[in-house]
């Protein structure tokens, strides 16, 4: 059920919450997305053109982070916005990794009754999201 | 390979439709990690109001890149793919997509710019249902690294 506007505060923090990623992870990403970039899968021919090592979809993280203010809704349905920009890559090794996520509510509308909530995701310490924000309508 | 920007404000022909299933939904959701019953479970989403079970808010990017596809492809639009990176991403939902959605996209070039050696490209793509009626505006923009 969708969070109940009032009870909704700004400052209010969601997370951390932490979310696995490994190879097998993003092979699913691939198939489920279409994106079958080899950056994503083949370690050799990440590292073939300058990358570390395998990395995230862009929008895995995107898409992964978002499981934090969907499930903060209560209704994935009710983020009517959401928006990023992809500041660094998540690094995945042969053993996974993980990304933390953290948000917080910065600002309320009652009469459209939606909350704004800004989220941070860091990998390896790093923030790899850069003005990652979505727009919940409540009830 | 120079991007063209004479392609900036070139709207193309609408592309789809793109059916959307259920199978499709629950594949996504669990690669993204996304255990909202919404996106498995029809009876729930019928009593949260919806007609089916819904997608997670970004796989819109599944139909959007396919709507881009032309443009991004196209030999006269200059974009080295091998040199590109995802730079922003953004969604504003006017429903959510659903299983059974019949999908169409139209893609317009809406900006190409060019800061310190790169190549900025964001496209906005309208998705619609098989009514007409507006689903999603996705807008991605793309970094086209410039040759060292």
């Amino acid at each position: 059920m969708a969070r109940a506007f009032d009870t909704v505060t700004v400052g209010e923090q969601l997370g951390p919450v932490t979310l696995p990623v490994t190879r097998t992870t993003l092979v699913a990403y691939a198939d489920a997305s279409l994106d079958q970039n080899p950056i994503h899968q083949d370690e050799e021919f990440a590292t073939s053109v300058g990358l570390p090592d395998v990395i995230a979809h862009g929008m895995w993280t995107m898409g992964a982070t978002g499981t934090v203010v969907s499930d903060w809704a209560g209704d994935t349905g009710r983020v009517v916005a959401y928006s990023t920009r992809f500041t660094k890559p998540v690094v995945v090794p042969r053993d996974g990794a993980e990304i933390v996520v953290t948000g917080v509510v910065t600002s309320v509308d009652e009469q459209a009754r939606r909350a704004t909530v800004e989220l941070t995701t860091t990998a390896a310490g790093e923030k790899v999201l850069g003005r990652c924000v979505a727009v919940v309508r409540l009830d | 390979m120079t991007v063209n920007s004479e392609f900036a404000g070139r709207s193309y022909a609408p592309s789809g439709p793109y059916a959307v299933d259920a199978a499709m939904i629950a594949a996504f959701a669990r690669a993204v990690g996304a255990t909202d019953p919404l996106h498995t479970d029809a009876d729930a989403a019928r009593a949260a109001g919806y007609r089916d079970v819904i997608a997670p808010p970004t796989m819109a990017v599944r139909f959007a890149q396919r709507c881009s596809a032309e443009y991004v492809r196209d030999p006269e639009a200059g974009i080295d793919y091998s040199r590109v990176v995802h730079g922003e991403e953004g969604f504003v939902h006017h429903r959510p997509i659903t299983a059974g959605d019949e999908l169409t996209g139209t893609l317009t070039v809406d900006a190409i710019r060019q800061a310190g050696g790169h190549s900025m490209i964001t496209t906005r793509c309208e998705l619609v249902d098989a009514e007409g009626s507006p689903v999603c505006t996705e807008t991605s923009t793309i970094v086209v690294r410039g040759g060292e």
